[in-house]
């Protein structure tokens, strides 16, 4: 068991060191801006009070590796500094007292763009294992093709397409959802989850394909192995060979899978939110890159990574778990 | 009551689908297995005998089908049978252990809750006296710590064991019917010894009927009552084993016997004080901070084959990967003509890498499957000798004639084209092209049929006598020692244990090990294997032995 | 809801009874097949059945003269009109294929599927208008045509606001919607194909060298594309973008070359990742060992042993890298912050046009513009994938 504890603790350690390496590159990416970029968010007819009020608050008169660590800081005790466009606001208006921080701005759109993530991922992961299994079961029948052209065709469209399809035949056409997702605080749960329908749908869609195909890769693997083999010729009935023989090894692969896959939610949430005006964090995003709101842009960015690591980390430690060779040394 | 037989096969034809299409893999063939009877079914690869031995049980492989005949095992149609009839047979009545146990066991589960789900789920036996009885069958397989054995998982237990593991599992519902798949093709022939002892002597306990499959003649000749020969998926004959190794009447049947005894004449012995052509001095030499040789020294000379031999771990690819310089001994050296080599290939001159040439023992991987046959012999004959258009034209066509390969046939063609056979010929042309004088035979015949691989050898050896050239010949197999080479080093553990001329390391007294090397070696007397177990007993033979040096 | 899972079980009774009434029956042949189904299999067999049949009656609701009905499922039919005609279109290419062209061509064709052979047409006409967009179009890409009006109908049904010299309508700015389609397919297309080029090259090269070299350049390399590839490719592309963003008007180089660049060394990690396992697959093989004990150099080795054999998976991954950057493309454009206007895109006509969808229920043939121009972007990396689904799968098969 001790064995297994040391590879853990190793992955988390290069998780952990990666997360750093990656607020590095961001960082440097963002300081990569020709010249004064406060000059330039401000445009040219800024007075030079401001330029310099903006300058002294975001600190860029510092040096770089000071900046770097004073941000890290920031970061890590959950100060992620403040927008432009808040500051921008703030300095023209004269006061100080409407600037909101960026970790109020992202805190709620967070909280939205996680329900979102986890309705998708209520609907997409049953559906798209179980959907998985049963093309691997009954792989190369009409069944498995139709389904094999589907997946493709679903992982080959842009976002956008599926979405404007959806809106189409369920908004449209049939009105049984609304095709614009305003969500706000103090909402009651049907309501949110009638209104974030449209785009978890969407996303399902893109994920499921994703999903399924990789599960059913996984399974046809697992099922062409000797022991399922050995398993059969023990007269064994189809049923007791999937959930005693294949199911147990099948489980690394397929948390695997849910979590590369999630992982995979993080780019598709952008567009979708978009899409459908979904106050959450992909949305705030592209706003803030649009406008050029560089520590937002930042912001938004680690956050993204940081979610995408902790998955992959996940899907890594989860398959060590669930290797057997691992859990029991010789 | 007339004895029925237990396994009745009549015309059966089986097909393989590759490419949309069908083709055949077993042509007509009739099995009849009495009760109790051992089988022994050989025939080279891709001769089908697998396949027909799964037709037995009524199960095909994926892209496999019976496209005629009929399989009736005492007295039910098992093509017609519906699934459930079948798997109420399978595993209760009729067993299968497979060729590889490491992945015919389920690495989720212990062994003995693998072994159990049998006799459970076909309501045999309930799991307590199901386990009790494992234990009997683990005594009985003579697996050492058989109350705790059962307890572990597949990937905690040894190569051996665990395929006398997977037989006791075959037998836990005291089956009719085992089919054996090449239960010890994959092991070390110290090991296979041990299996075999055990499973021959289950099955005889239990009256077992059983089909064994096998490429190995020797193997089959301890372990069968009858011989089976298929050759491409026909029957060749089908003889008592006493008669089938002493009067085969087919052609195919007799070359297959005649193989085993091709034997070179003897050389005179070297002269005292003459140079090696390769000499290996003191050489330690590791993987990383592993170290896996230890003082190995031994010196081969001109015209000579020099077989080194051990089983899998031995050090003998390490050897030979120390003199191509490829790993760079940690200590010692090697030298070629007197001449100190330098220890890494990349400080080598042309001419130092030119001298000593390699012979792979897969001949599918060592042809890069893009080039053509030309390409491919022309490169070393372009870079070593500088020969260019049509000199360097006619030398190609030298050494295809050299190793019997019509040159226009075969020139332009790729090696997927070619038989395993011919593909090795090309890998012996290309080392030829390089003028060598020493060339390594890493295991060159051990991937081949036993027919193509005596050609294989007695063009190595012509080669040899022409040439003068000088052979490290790395094999496991005895046999193949026997008939080519002149001297004998033997290696265990990364250390040579001993070493000699042939006729010397065959003649007692040996070193223990290469004693037990020798004597597991499976011989074609029917009762070699009885003979061996009585004269050394149960327990003195394979590993066991191995492990009280 | 209710009626959904009423349904769902009116299947599941029918499928019984398909059982139950297919084991009655005597039929000498199915009989073995009867017994030995199980009751998904059944259930499936029924649902597939319910589905057409439910398309069909779709179909024929489509085609009403009622035109509420029709309006409604106007949609639906025209997907099932293009389906089959694809489909055709695609069997006949197939038929084509086989009888006309050298032999080797003729046994690919044999053994295609047909969705490969969808897939190959397809590439071809997008291919075909790519390059021939300047002759095929009717007029310019940036082309307000004088006189014209904004937002026509597509359909060039008077009556319905539309226009005869428009079949497809005009944008917000009166640009005809048919020319920009077409030449979208030069824009996006060639600079997708461009990005892939430049990612193969950069990623396949680093690749190779690590495979074949390994030491502390495989290491080095490999842990910083670890690094770029620990940021999820979309978001580091739009962060690159805001910063290329400011660069661009400064330094007066289009954005557009900006976001080659910058997708294509993203994605080069993947490439770089899938050149080195191939590579290193290739490196240890008996062959290579061979040709580096003869002496060979590094040109050598790279050029005439590792590459001829790695261009079968390279092939199918440069397809597969074609429609992942060709995605993020149309993805940053539809975001606003891809290729520029006025320059003809799908992605940002799609966002232009996004808005009319909500006309369908009224106008149908409003709807059509931004489906058209997503779907443009669909069907080729559909086609695409096909193809490439096709290419692993023979070469999985060739393996066996």
């Amino acid at each position: 068991m001790g064995n297994v504890l040391t590879i853990i603790l190793q992955r988390l350690a290069l998780g952990l060191l990666t997360l750093l390496i990656v607020s590095i590159v961001i960082f440097i990416a963002v300081n990569l801006l020709p010249g004064d970029f406060a000059q330039s968010i401000l445009g040219q007819g800024a007075t030079p009070e401001a330029v310099a009020s903006i300058r002294e608050d975001l600190g860029l008169d510092q040096p770089m590796v000071t900046r770097y660590f004073q941000w890290l800081g920031g970061v890590l005790t959950g100060d992620l500094g403040t927008s432009f466009a808040q500051a921008n606001f703030a300095s023209f208006s004269g006061t100080t007292s409407g600037a909101t921080t960026i970790a109020e701005q992202i805190a709620p759109r967070f909280g939205n763009t996680m329900f979102l993530a986890m309705i998708t991922a209520a609907i997409a992961v049953p559906f798209s294992i179980i959907l998985g299994i049963l093309a691997a079961l009954y792989r190369n029948t009409i069944f498995d093709r139709a389904t094999n052209i589907f997946t493709l065709s679903s992982i080959s469209s842009p976002e956008f397409f599926l979405a404007y399809i959806l809106i189409l035949f369920l908004a449209v056409l049939n009105p049984i959802f609304p095709s614009l997702s305003n969500i706000f605080d103090g909402m009651p749960f049907s309501e949110r989850l009638e209104k974030s329908m449209l785009p978890a749908l969407t996303l399902t869609l893109v994920v499921t394909a994703h999903m399924m195909r990789m599960t059913r890769a996984a399974i046809i693997n697992l099922l062409a192995s000797p022991y399922i083999e050995m398993a059969r010729l023990k007269g064994l009935s189809p049923m007791r060979v999937i959930v005693k023989h294949a199911l147990p090894n099948a489980l690394a692969p397929i948390i695997n899978v849910i979590a590369l896959n999630l992982a995979y939610l993080i780019t598709g949430v952008v567009v979708v939110e978009v899409v459908f005006v979904y106050p959450g964090i992909g949305q705030l995003f592209v706003d803030s890159v649009k406008i050029r709101d560089i520590p937002v842009v930042q912001a938004c960015c680690l956050i993204f990574a940081t979610a995408f690591i902790l998955l992959n980390l996940t899907a890594d430690i989860m398959s060590i778990l669930s290797n057997p060779r691992l859990r029991h040394p010789k | 009551m007339s004895e029925e037989p237990l396994v009745k096969m009549r015309d059966v034809w089986l097909e393989g689908r590759s490419d949309e299409t069908w083709n055949p893999i077993i042509n007509g063939v009739d099995l009849t297995l009495q009760k109790g009877e051992v089988l022994g079914l050989i025939g080279e690869s891709g001769a089908g005998k697998s396949t027909l031995g799964l037709a037995a049980m009524g199960y095909t492989r994926d892209g496999v089908r019976i496209s005629k005949g009929t399989v009736e095992f005492d007295g039910i149609d098992l093509l017609t049978a519906s699934a459930a009839v079948k798997r109420e047979l399978l595993g209760k009545r009729i067993a299968y252990v497979a060729q590889s146990a490491a992945a015919s066991f389920n690495p989720a589960h212990k062994l003995m809750d693998q072994h159990v789900e049998g006799p459970v789920q076909h309501g045999v036996m309930g799991r307590g006296e199901s386990e009790e009885d494992g234990m009997e069958l683990y005594r009985k397989l003579r697996l050492p710590n058989p109350e705790q054995i059962g307890f572990r998982y597949p990937h905690q237990v040894s190569g051996g064991q665990l395929q006398r593991c997977m037989t006791a599992m075959a037998m836990s519902c005291r089956p009719d019917l085992i089919i054996f798949d090449e239960p010890t093709t994959a092991l070390d022939v110290t090991t296979q010894i041990e299996v075999l002892a055990s499973i021959r002597d289950i099955v005889e306990q239990f009256n077992t009927a059983a089909i064994y499959i096998t490429h190995d003649l020797a193997v089959v000749a301890q372990m069968a009552d009858t011989i089976k020969v298929l050759l491409k998926g026909d029957e060749v004959e089908t003889a008592d084993t006493r008669t089938m190794l002493s009067a085969p009447t087919q052609e195919y049947t007799k070359s297959l016997w005649a193989v085993r005894s091709f034997e070179r004449p003897l050389k005179p012995a070297v002269h005292t004080g003459s140079v090696p052509v390769v000499s290996v001095q003191n050489v330690d030499a590791a993987y990383g901070t592993v170290p896996v040789l230890h003082d190995v020294s031994f010196d081969m000379h001109e015209g000579r084959t020099v077989a080194v031999v051990g089983e899998s771990g031995s050090g003998k690819s390490t050897t030979a990967r120390c003199i191509t310089g490829l790993l760079p001994p940690s200590a010692g050296q090697i030298m070629v003509d007197g001449e100190v080599m330098p220890p890494d290939y990349r400080k080598r001159s042309k001419d130092q890498l030119r001298q000593v040439q390699m012979i792979y023992q897969m001949a599918d991987t060592a042809l890069n499957p893009r080039m053509s046959i030309g390409q491919i012999i022309a490169r070393p004959v372009e870079f070593y000798l500088g020969l260019k258009g049509a000199e360097k034209r006619k030398k190609v066509d030298a050494l295809l004639e050299q190793i019997e390969l019509e040159p226009s046939q075969y020139y332009h063609r790729l090696p997927s084209e070619l038989s395993g056979g011919q593909k090795q010929r090309i890998g012996i042309a290309r080392a030829l092209a390089a003028e060598p004088k020493f060339i390594i035979c890493d295991e060159v015949t051990s991937a081949l049929d036993q027919l193509v691989a005596e050609g294989i050898l007695r063009l190595l050896a012509r080669l040899q006598d022409e040439l003068s050239l000088t052979y490290m010949f790395i094999t496991h197999d005895l046999a193949t020692v026997r008939a080519i080479a002149d001297e004998v080093v033997v290696m265990k553990d990364g250390r040579v244990v001993e070493q000699g001329p042939k006729v010397e390391m065959f003649k007692p007294p040996h070193h223990a090990y290469t004693d037990l090397l020798l004597s597991s070696v499976p011989e074609m007397d029917p009762d070699w294997l009885t003979n061996l177990l009585t004269e050394r007993g149960v327990d003195n033979i394979g590993d066991a032995a191995v492990d009280k040096m | 809801m209710i009626w959904f899972v009423a349904v769902l079980l009116g299947i599941a009774v029918l499928a019984w009874l398909f059982r139950w009434k297919g084991q009655q029956i005597d039929w000498s042949e199915y009989n073995a097949k009867f017994r030995d189904m199980p009751f998904s299999v059944a259930y499936g067999y029924i649902l597939g059945l319910s589905i057409l049949l439910w398309l069909y009656w779709a179909y024929i609701q489509g085609r009403s003269l009622h035109p509420e009905t029709a309006n409604k499922f106007f949609f639906l039919r025209i997907a099932i009109e293009g389906f089959i005609i694809f489909a055709i279109a695609a069997w006949v290419f197939r038929l084509f294929g086989r009888s006309v062209g050298t032999a080797g061509t003729k046994k690919l064709f044999r053994s295609m599927p047909l969705t490969a052979s969808f897939g190959i047409l397809t590439i071809l006409i997008y291919a075909f208008l790519a390059i021939f967009a300047a002759f095929i179009a009717p007029y310019g890409q940036e082309q307000i045509v004088p006189g014209v009006a904004a937002n026509i109908i597509p359909g060039g049904d008077p009556a319905l606001g539309g226009n005869p010299d428009f079949p497809l309508g005009t944008d917000q700015i009166g640009r005809d919607i048919l020319s920009r389609l077409i030449y979208g397919a030069q824009n996006t297309v060639g600079i997708a194909f461009a990005t892939t080029v430049l990612a193969f090259l950069l990623g396949g090269t680093l690749g190779f060298l690590a495979a074949t070299l390994g030491g502390w350049l495989d290491q080095l390399l490999s842990r910083a594309v670890d690094v770029l590839m620990a940021i999820p490719s979309l978001i580091f592309a739009l962060l690159l973008m805001t910063i290329a963003s400011v660069w661009a008007p400064q330094l007066g180089i289009p954005l557009t070359f900006f976001m080659v660049v910058i997708i294509a060394v993203i994605d080069s990690t993947r490439v770089y990742r899938l050149a080195r396992a191939v590579g290193q697959n290739i490196v240890v093989m008996d062959y290579i060992e061979a040709a580096k004990l003869r002496g060979e150099g590094l040109g050598y080795l790279v050029f005439k042993e590792i590459l001829p054999n790695a261009t079968a998976p390279l092939l199918a991954e440069f397809g597969l890298r074609f429609c992942f950057v060709f995605l993020t493309i149309a993805a940053l454009s539809f975001l606003g912050v891809g290729i520029q206007p006025p320059l003809a895109d799908w992605g940002t006509m799609v966002r232009d046009l996004g808005g009319f969808v909500n006309f369908a229920q009224f106008a149908p043939m409003a709807a059509t513009a931004p489906l058209l121009a997503a779907g443009a972007i669909a069907l080729l990396t559909v086609a695409v994938n096909f193809v490439v689904d096709w290419m692993l799968q023979k070469s999985s098969g060739l393996k066996e």
